[in-house]
């Protein structure tokens, strides 16, 4: 009798509660879809909840070679008081930054209750030796980072080396501990909606507490069928296994719209569990302004002028 | 509106998220209290001085009176449309006939929300549909066969094509404007003039559509349209015309055909369906449950194709099953012009009553029933989307054609099981598979005894592809080049060379 292969070290799968089938997503199918989900007509009170929502759920981020900070102490602010014209707009869940800036950040926010999340493990490339990475992803929990937004290597993905990927994951949420890790596949990287469904299934199974898209390096990242797909993954593991990931679009969600028919998404998908800044962000530097000015709209019934609203 | 709820340690998440309603407009479409019969380019009064009410299935509220053409209305539209074909539409040049059909695709494009609203009001069908799909396809319809009119010698080399004359068409409440374009398109591309009769409870868009016409300038005549319910298609069958093309029931196809036999009318028939979709254990589960929805859920299941029997493999039955209930928690039942509804009206109380009917024997013979919670509006005709599992191929409702929005789920356990059970019916429609290999797709769509087999999708339609029935489902195509053979008369075979 042949012995069935072992499974490769850490890959610990949980046979019972089991992970979904891996299965496969038909491309045009999906993108079907999610054109569908984005047409429903979002208005009035149920589009003020939503750009409220849109609010409390963003990681607002700068990942700039020229950060600094000025510029993250200014962006901290913004993240705990977005508009102060209006105290009725609740703060945002977290600044995103790198390593050397969560001190900044972290100081800024304060208690504001607004987390502190760094990129870590060689972002946006993922292309260093896994031992560096990992120390990368200790460090700036040390340094005070609440979250820790890590990239998979695509590299070893793309060369159907499953298992790297999957230990690394998981030795880096071994190194952060408690704190809360959030997984990048880049999905503009992996090609197909099957390597999307395949890299976030991966991600779970190694501990990820969010699935997360893109970098925001790419100029093809968060669309609406790429968020649907990993939604999907996130539902069957969750009917599985009743565990709950969260979700990060990140990249390419520019205007309050895009970000109403996300939700919309999310909400159709996964239901209400879903609809709070403990399971989805949005990852985003330019869309805070615009759910601003479009809630303003709302409220008031006529547009302002951006100058109305800072830039920073 | 959405209300916030406090649990444990986690941050609130809403207990509901309703959207606001999202109505159409309604203000875009201008009605009549009364109309009259389009004959021979003008409305005019029924010599039956007959009528009737149509109304909105979703309110029951009366929207207008419609002529109930007797047998004289009948005759005097026929040989309106004789006349026309004698008296220049058959001597029109090709490219002449080409130019009124573009025209009458442009005008339907600029128009489609006027149309969009008024066949959700008059049917019942969402805003979502009438606007996405209906209006879309009716006015490529026109495009396609307009550019067929003068290349008519080439789709038919050397058999000298002919119009026939005067074409009597009798379309459904299903998709009435659509099921025009495909009746009037060909028949007009091919050289026909026309006498149609739209389904009794919706002659709405057909009465705006002789509007367009007008604004078109289609010569008087060649295009006429009475209204009526099955006593005057019955008439209309009799009357002098050359062709009868008929879509609705198989019960009303067999009573046309036995009517026409000997006649030397050509006829040409789309009947009903109880069509399978077949999902394999390898399919993408996901996408496949849409799929699933989209056939049997789209346009209420008033769908002569609907993949109204689920076969899946019995290896994957229990999370496809397990997803499909989940998804139909997330269907939006309610008023037809909401942007926002996914399931609207059933289209009248007799075809209400039909589905209760079923539906009841399927409960009584042993199915077990799945219906999401539901609110339905107290007025007009509802019925919830609904699952039957544990059906067994010798049931009701895995026989007979429900027309509503009520699915059958048997199971399979091998590819040559599927084909079996798939075949198993008098009728052979559409069906549908659903798997990851390729070469199942062909090795099904071989076997499948099935004029329209769709791979990996469901209930799409385009001109260019013909469609048709096999078996009780009827013979004769629409759509594509084939969709003009049946409005065309043939010289035979030319010598070749000669």
């Amino acid at each position: 009798m042949a012995q069935a292969p072992a499974l490769p070290t850490g890959f610990e799968l949980p046979l019972e509660p089991r992970l979904p089938r891996i299965g496969s997503v038909d491309q045009v199918a999906v993108e079907a879809r999610a054109t569908d989900l984005s047409r429903r007509s979002i208005k009035r009170e149920t589009k003020l909840f939503a750009l409220d929502l849109a609010v409390r759920m963003m990681d607002l981020t700068t990942l700039e070679g020229a950060d600094t900070p000025g510029k993250v102490a200014a962006l901290a602010s913004k993240a705990v008081r977005p508009d102060p014209s209006d105290a009725s707009i609740p703060s945002v869940a977290a600044v995103c930054v790198y390593p050397n800036l969560v001190q900044t950040a972290r100081e800024r926010v304060g208690d504001s209750g607004v987390k502190v999340a760094s990129v870590a493990t060689a972002f946006p490339s993922g292309q260093s030796p896994t031992d560096l990475k990992v120390a990368e992803a200790r460090r700036v929990v040390e340094l005070g980072a609440d979250e820790v937004d890590m990239v998979i290597d695509r590299g070893a993905f793309l060369a159907g080396r499953y298992a790297k990927v999957y230990d690394e994951i998981v030795q880096v949420k071994e190194a952060i501990g408690e704190t809360h890790l959030k997984v990048i596949l880049e999905v503009g990287e992996l090609g197909t909606y099957d390597n999307v469904r395949r890299a976030s299934l991966l991600a779970i199974a190694a501990g990820a507490d969010f699935i997360k898209t893109s970098t925001g390096k790419l100029s093809s990242s968060a669309t609406l069928p790429v968020t649907l797909v990993m939604l999907e993954a996130i539902r069957d593991v969750y009917e599985e296994t009743g565990r709950r990931v969260g979700m990060k679009p990140a990249g390419g969600i520019r205007n309050a719209k895009q970000a109403v028919q996300t939700l919309v998404v999310v909400h159709e998908t996964l239901g209400l569990d879903w609809l709070t800044p403990d399971l989805f962000r949005f990852g985003a530097s330019s869309l805070l302004n615009d759910v601003l000015m479009q809630i303003r709209k709302q409220k008031t019934g006529s547009y302002q002028s951006p100058d109305y609203f800072t830039i920073d | 509106m959405a209300e916030l709820e406090q649990r444990g340690d986690r941050t609130p998440a809403p207990s509901k998220w309703e959207y606001a309603s999202a109505p159409e407009s309604r203000e875009i479409v201008t009605l009549q209290d009364r109309y009259g019969l389009f004959v021979g380019g003008e409305f005019v009064e029924p010599r039956s001085d007959d009528y009737y009410r149509t109304i909105d299935p979703a309110s029951e509220e009366p929207l207008a009176e419609i002529p109930q053409a007797g047998p004289e209305d009948v005759a005097l539209a026929v040989s309106t449309a004789r006349e026309a074909f004698e008296d220049g539409w058959s001597a029109a040049t090709p490219a002449e006939r080409a130019k009124y059909l573009y025209r009458i695709a442009r005008i339907l494009q600029e128009r489609s929300r006027e149309f969009a609203v008024l066949e959700s009001l008059n049917g019942g069908k969402p805003i979502r549909e009438s606007r996405d799909v209906d209006l879309p396809l009716a006015a490529a319809h026109f495009f396609y066969y307009a550019g067929w009119a003068d290349k008519l010698e080439y789709a038919f080399p050397h058999r000298r094509p002919k119009p026939l004359g005067v074409a009597g068409q009798i379309i459904p409440w299903n998709f009435p404007l659509l099921m025009l374009a495909w009746k009037i398109a060909p028949a007009l591309a091919a050289g026909n003039t026309v006498v149609l009769k739209p389904a009794e409870t919706t002659p709405l868009s057909a009465l705006l559509f002789c509007d367009v016409l007008r604004q078109a300038e289609l010569p008087p005549g060649v295009v006429n349209i009475i209204t009526g319910d099955g006593a005057t298609g019955a008439a209309l069958v009799k009357s002098d015309v050359d062709k009868i093309a008929f879509t609705g029931s198989t019960e009303v196809g067999k009573a046309i055909q036995r009517e026409l036999a000997g006649t030397g009318k050509k006829l040409t028939l789309e009947l009903g369906g109880k069509a399978a979709n077949i999902i394999f254990d390898d399919c993408a589960l996901d996408q496949a449950v849409e799929g699933i929805v989209n056939g049997i859920y789209f346009n209420q299941g008033h769908v002569c194709c609907a993949g109204s029997r689920l076969l899946v493999q019995e290896s994957i039955y229990e999370p496809l099953i397990e997803k499909l209930k989940r998804r139909l928690t997330t269907l939006r039942v309610g008023d037809p012009l909401d942007k926002n509804t996914d399931v609207g009206a059933i289209n009248s109380r007799q075809q209400l009553d039909k589905i209760e009917e079923l539906v009841a024997a399927g409960k009584e013979e042993g199915a077990e029933i799945y219906q999401p919670p539901c609110r339905l509006p107290e007025k007009g005709y509802w019925f919830v989307p609904t699952v039957f599992t544990n059906v067994a191929q010798s049931y009701r409702i895995a026989q007979e054609e429900i027309f509503g929005p009520v699915l059958s789920v048997l199971t399979f356990r091998t590819p040559d099981e599927a084909v079996e059970k798939a075949n198993n019916t008098p009728y052979g429609l559409s069906a549908g598979v659903w798997t990851e290999k390729g070469s199942r797709i062909l090795w099904m769509a071989q076997r499948l005894e099935a004029g329209v087999i769709w791979a990996n999708t469901y209930n799409r339609f385009d001109p260019a592809s013909p469609f048709g029935g096999y078996k009780e489902s009827g013979f004769g195509r629409e759509g594509g080049r084939h969709g003009l053979e049946p409005y065309l008369a043939f010289d035979g075979v030319e010598s070749v060379g000669g």
